[in-house]
């Protein structure tokens, strides 16, 4: 009953093969699951969603935060793991069987995942180099490197901090401008290869290789997060880290803000729209629950995003009061100094009462140490997200915790894993949909186009190792991450209610699962999904036109250096932003107006139509001798 | 007569260097002993400002070669609880003449670690103001360290590609030799008219070699 529904495709199948080639399976159902969510979970829920915590108050966020899963994510993973489940093909295949007018969904599916490869693989780059450099004592960011004539330090590290210098000019040796390309830089361009060949080691087999290396990459960020959760409790500042975190703060639920990046957080951090989900489910058995699936890895990638801040946040705290203790420090030893009180008199306790007591007795001595004010809140306020979080502010924490080493070593193979199971899904949304159209040459085995792909990636990744790169992929991961999935979301959501039809739909499920979703399924994507897809969507596109797209630059030169200094886009950086957000989503409309074409001038040919019709059957050829001995 | 002959013994102290804070010559000296040592630290005494007379007198020593500094060659004062006081280095021939500034800064220098040593202190925690610390000379070892962690990896990892390209090669070798003589059998078996009642399970599935989709066998 179910087969009837899906127009069979005689053209994606391989003609007169006398061996069809089975589609890869997943050896057992853990891997499949492991391996979506180690898709789902990634570098995103350790180093964006604590930092939407802590500015939308804590306790406040995660009410936006689980409407906006249970609302708009699931119904969208359900979509997408119960369509790659029936149809079995990649993203391009699936939604050519839906309406030949969709096919550009899948296209764009297929060229935003392979951007993202591409600029995704270099933060691994990052990550592998600190990983190399955590192997010396002491570690290289802990202190600022000796200028040439050792009679001091470099002065561009004293002014900025040893993490930051380590961070900008000896990792990324960046330029002060986007326009000032600079040279590329050996160093990381041998990481990056590096990470090419990891993740080339991983998919040489396709799913038979990536099913067993998901077992250590998606498990191992959990045991790394909870020895960091043990290891940051236990350290002096954690808890006000912590209640800083999860303190509520009600009055933020009245910023649409706070609704939005809550809405948009669940979408990005769920991957949906990069047709790994689609590619990823293609290889199940036909008859899994898929509905069980879908809430199993929403859930655990929320509950991930979760546990992830409690580390994060304990560690924070921690470095918030080194900062503050530091800040103490400084300001009593001046003291000290210019009043000649005896060493270690004043301590972090009676440090006030020194303090009003000299401002009594010698007020303008006082006043000529320029003392900085030293507040445990403006410390615990200093926020960071995304490679700031990973290479700054924690390189920064770790320096300060005995054994730096290790939690260093920990916490950078923790991010490659993340890192390494995300891309996973990214590049199976490119692979999966090519080789299912048979767009490799016979005689290419695959094994060697899955290289060339790897190696086509990495010189496009090249871009990313030049003295500018980290500006560049900014821009990448802004624009190319952000609008082109909204759109494709949209239009899944819109390909299923109005060419599939919702009804259709939950008979196939019905069909697969032996169970009908029922109506808040129904529901949501009829309804409300999309709903509030668009309202993201326009929401998200107002705010950018509004803004004016700036950077912030890392150049020494800068008066108020280390402050970074904000930049506006050049045009044509700008035109080639625009360029990023709009090209990946333009197949979708020329698919369709191609289709539109190819339907209207074979409409005046109708005998060779054949796609969506059952097969003739040129054998029977009606005999005018049995009709006569019918009639007789 | 009396009064003059004392008036002559008071003189050559009045004559001496007077010391005093902000002299040319002189140089402020800072040990922070409780920072340092914490627990451990031992309490600023006159022996330890004699010990810290003769470390200079010793580093003296050891910068010129030949001229003997002692003890009384250096003068100390404006001491104050803080733990910090001035010094003024003083000729051995001469005690009224201060040996120059520069002359102490790079003597102090060449002998800091030793000078350091005597008071288990450290350049942060026994600050000669104005004497720049000698900042150690980096330790470059000769391969970088991260290129050995680097070379290690990467070699692991090519050796798997390697190892799983070369047992893919063999996989298809074997599948494909199983595959003709499959054929072979069925072209053998096919001249039968077909119902041979034998399965030949592929290696890579389950294909039912001897039922064969030819048309030729199954005419009415």
């Amino acid at each position: 009953m179910g087969e009837q529904c899906v127009a069979e495709h005689n053209g994606d199948k391989p003609e007169g093969a006398s061996s069809p080639e089975e589609r890869p399976k997943w050896d057992n159902k853990t891997q499949y699951l492991l391996t979506c969510i180690g898709f789902a979970v990634g570098v995103g829920n350790v180093w964006r969603f604590p930092y939407l915590c802590q500015i939308y108050g804590g306790g406040a966020f995660l009410i936006p935060y689980l409407i906006a899963l249970v609302f708009e994510g699931l119904p969208l993973l359900y979509l997408e793991l119960a369509i790659g489940q029936r149809l079995r093909l990649g993203s391009i295949g699936v939604w050519n069987s839906i309406s030949p007018y969709l096919g550009g969904v899948g296209v764009s599916s297929m060229v935003v995942s392979f951007l993202v490869c591409v600029f995704y693989n270099t933060l691994l780059a990052w990550v592998l180099w600190y990983f190399f450099q955590s192997f010396q004592n002491p570690l290289p960011w802990s202190q600022c490197p000796v200028n040439e004539n050792l009679t001091g330090y470099i002065e561009e590290c004293v002014k900025s901090t040893p993490v930051n210098y380590f961070w900008y000019r000896e990792t990324l040796n960046i330029s002060p401008d986007i326009e000032i390309n600079g040279s590329l830089h050996w160093w990381i361009i041998v990481c990056l290869g590096t990470a090419w060949l990891v993740v080339y080691i991983c998919f040489i087999r396709g799913i038979e290789t990536i099913g067993k290396a998901v077992y250590v990459t998606a498990t191992f960020p959990y045991l790394v997060l909870t020895i960091f959760l043990i290891r940051a409790l236990t350290l002096p500042g954690a808890t006000d880290g912590l209640l800083y975190l999860f303190t509520p703060k009600w009055e933020l639920l009245q910023n649409p803000q706070m609704w939005l990046d809550a809405s948009t957080q669940i979408f990005f951090s769920l991957s949906v729209a990069f047709g790994g989900l689609i590619a990823f489910s293609s290889y199940n058995p036909l008859h899994n629950d898929c509905q069980q699936d879908a809430v199993v890895v929403g859930c655990v990638n929320s509950a991930t995003s979760l546990y992830a801040s409690i580390p994060i946040f304990a560690i924070l705290g921690f470095k918030a009061t080194s900062n503050y203790n530091s800040c103490l420090d400084s300001n009593i030893l001046a003291l000290t100094n210019a009043f000649e009180i005896g060493d270690q008199n004043i301590t972090h306790t009676n440090y006030e009462d020194w303090l009003t007591y000299l401002n009594k007795t010698d007020p303008d001595t006082v006043f000529k140490l320029d003392l900085t004010e030293c507040d445990l809140q403006d410390f615990l306020d200093q926020s960071a997200s995304g490679t700031g979080l990973a290479f700054i502010v924690f390189t920064e924490a770790v320096i300060s915790m005995p054994g730096s080493q290790v939690w260093a070593v920990l916490f950078f193979i923790m991010l490659f894993s993340l890192g390494l199971s995300s891309m996973f899904g990214n590049l199976e949304g490119v692979l999966t949909p090519l080789l299912d159209l048979h767009m490799v040459p016979k005689w290419m085995p695959r094994e060697v186009f899955t290289a060339l792909i790897c190696i086509v990636c990495f010189l496009m990744g090249l871009i990313f190792a030049m003295g500018s790169g980290n500006y560049w992929l900014e821009i990448f991961n802004t624009y190319v991450g952000s609008v082109p999935f909204l759109i494709i979301a949209l239009f899944e959501l819109f390909g299923i209610i109005f060419f599939y039809g919702t009804e259709r739909f939950c008979k196939e499920i019905e069909f697969m699962t032996g169970k009908r979703p029922n109506l808040f399924w129904k529901v949501c994507w009829m309804c409300i999904s999309p709903l509030l897809l668009l309202v993201v969507f326009l929401a998200y596109i107002i705010v950018q036109v509004q803004t004016t797209p700036t950077y912030p630059a890392w150049n020494p030169d800068y008066e108020h250096f280390p402050k970074t200094e904000i930049q506006p886009y050049p045009g044509w950086v700008f035109a080639i932003c625009i360029l990023l957000a709009t090209v990946p989503v333009l197949p979708i409309p020329f698919v369709a107006l191609y289709r539109l074409a190819q339907n209207i001038t074979t409409t005046k040919q109708p005998a060779n139509d054949t796609a969506l019709k059952a097969s003739v059957n040129k054998a029977y050829v009606p005999d005018v001798d049995m009709d006569l001995q019918r009639k007789l | 007569m009396f009064s003059l002959l004392l008036l002559l013994l008071s003189l050559p102290p009045a004559l001496a260097l007077e010391c005093s804070k902000d002299h040319q010559d002189g140089y402020q000296v800072r040990l922070s002993i409780k920072t340092a040592l914490g627990d451990q630290a031992y309490d600023w005494n006159e022996s330890e400002l004699f010990l810290f007379k003769a470390t200079i007198a010793f580093a003296m020593r050891k910068y010129t070669k030949n001229e003997t500094y002692d003890v009384s060659n250096i003068v100390v004062c404006n001491e104050t609880p803080r733990v910090s006081f001035w010094f003024i280095v003083v000729n051995p021939e001469n005690p009224t003449l201060a040996i120059t500034k520069t002359r102490v800064e790079e003597a102090v220098r060449v002998s800091r670690n030793r000078i350091n040593n005597a008071f288990l202190l450290t350049d942060k925690t026994l600050e000669f103001l104005g004497i720049p610390p000698t900042l150690a000379t980096p330790v470059t070892p000769a391969t970088p360290p991260w290129l050995i962690v680097f070379g290690v990896v990467i070699g692991a990892v090519c050796a798997g590609i390697v190892a799983l390209l070369i047992s893919s090669f063999v996989r298809g070798k074997r599948a494909n030799k199983a595959k003709e003589f499959a054929e072979e059998d069925d072209q053998a078996k096919g001249a039968d008219k077909g119902i041979s009642g034998e399965t030949f399970e592929d290696r890579n599935g389950v294909y039912n070699q001897a039922f064969s989709d030819d048309d030729r066998f199954t005419q009415l």
